[in-house]
């Protein structure tokens, strides 16, 4: 029972795909702008992460290993047509906002990493859940970066003005920096470092150690 | 031909894939500690975006779009949500095809490569470059020189991205930012470096 747990809660926050594993940055910048189509992004992750982990472990056995990088695109690409189409009739405004992004999570690293390190060796339950937490792990990151991006760059949360803005007679000059690319970068960085803080054991090795001051021995 | 000249320079600096799409994000941060690998992973970046981007313009023109097929006589169809496993089918195929022919003609580049070209499957700075032809509807000329002004600024970025690495690894910096942390940052400033190039057209 335990097992289950840390299989669907590790990704959260000892094992954080995008903070440790180093595993889909890609579109976790890109569309965090806003909280609303950051929601729907993580959403439509999870979901493929989730079943491409179930039917790829189901299949797991009878996949031949000199095909299975094919076998497992077929599957995670069928999932994210679904995904895409579903998008479509469902939130038209978000998936058009969402551009080619929602196509994306087909080379997004969380999906390929987990379906060939953890569903390839795995039974089909244990698989799915363990796709799930690493969509939540994804999502945890993707919400922190958007609500910080969508609260100071436009003074909002999901659309509802938190802070109002000079413009519309409010007190809050909007940082426009927020919204531009590097910021993304930054507070991604940041939230590395803070949840290193946090959790010491994650710190990386120095690849170099910077020798003690010995110029003053030799004279 | 001045049309074609900005198409380029707009996708290397003022789009660039990986500065300003945050696309190839992965490889782009794993393996950019020396330049010389990062230089061979962009060569083959280069060489695989200036492929894959117009044979997926065709495939996209004259098989899915809607109302592609006429020419076979079904001018009804419309293929286009295939077009997701068409583009990864072929970028996979691409890529061994490619793999194949270096190894037998160009086996000193081959061997240079080594496990990067396989690795350029699943990065989505690929796909992404062919996803967007197809978003902004590029015809076959505009999608050649956009594949291959793509490819160049995502070598330029991790390029310089290792030159900067590998200068940084002297530096003494905090405990819980080292690594992956501060790559970030740096990548940060670059990009903002990079939105200095906005202004230009020509």
């Amino acid at each position: 029972m335990s097992n289950v747990k840390e299989i669907l809660f590790g990704p959260i926050f000892n094992n954080n795909p995008i903070g440790l594993q180093m595993l889909g940055i890609c579109s976790a910048l890109a569309v965090t702008t806003k909280m609303s189509v950051a929601i729907v992004m993580c959403i439509a992750l999870t979901l493929v992460t989730a079943f491409s982990n179930l039917f790829i472990s189901m299949i797991r056995n009878r996949i031949p290993s000199s095909i299975r990088i094919i076998v497992q695109m077929t599957i995670i690409a069928s999932l994210v047509i679904v995904v895409d189409q579903v998008l479509g009739a469902v939130a038209y405004d978000i998936s058009k906002q969402l551009t080619v992004f929602v196509g994306l999570i087909i080379t997004n690293c969380i999906v390929m990493g987990r379906a060939e390190a953890f569903a390839m060796q795995n039974p089909p339950g244990l698989s799915f859940l363990d796709g799930v937490g690493n969509g939540l792990g994804y999502s945890v990151v993707l919400m922190s970066v958007a609500a910080i991006r969508e609260l100071f760059g436009s003074g909002s949360m999901f659309g509802i003005e938190i802070l109002p803005l000079v413009t519309q007679g409010g007190w809050y000059t909007p940082m426009g920096m927020m919204l531009l690319p590097p910021s993304a970068f930054f507070i991604i960085g940041l939230l590395i470092w803070a949840l290193r803080v946090w959790r010491k054991e994650q710190v990386e090795a120095p690849e170099f150690k910077i020798g003690p001051h010995t110029a003053m021995s030799h004279s | 031909m001045e049309y074609y000249l900005s198409l380029f320079v707009r996708a290397i600096f003022i789009e660039n894939m990986a500065l300003v799409f945050f696309l190839g994000m992965c490889t782009f941060i794993a393996i950019s500690k020396k330049i010389e690998t990062s230089l061979g992973l962009g060569i083959a970046v280069i060489v695989v975006q200036t492929i894959t981007v117009p044979v997926n313009n065709l495939i996209y023109q004259f098989l899915l779009a809607d109302g592609a097929l006429a020419w076979a006589g079904f001018p009804e169809v419309d293929l286009s949500f295939l077009g997701y496993l068409s583009y990864i089918g072929v970028i996979a195929a691409m890529v061994q095809i490619l793999e194949m022919f270096l190894d037998k003609y160009v086996p000193a580049l081959y061997n240079s490569l080594g496990v990067f070209l396989p690795l350029i499957t699943v990065n989505c700075a690929i796909l992404g470059g062919s996803l967007f032809m197809v978003n902004r509807s590029y015809n076959f000329s505009e999608s050649v020189v956009y594949g291959v002004g793509s490819g160049v600024g995502w070598a330029i970025a991790i390029v310089v991205l290792a030159g900067i690495r590998e200068k940084m690894k002297y530096s003494d910096v905090p405990e819980g930012l080292r690594g992956l942390g501060i790559t970030f940052i740096t990548v940060g400033l670059m990009s903002l470096g990079f939105m200095s190039f906005g202004g230009i057209s020509l």
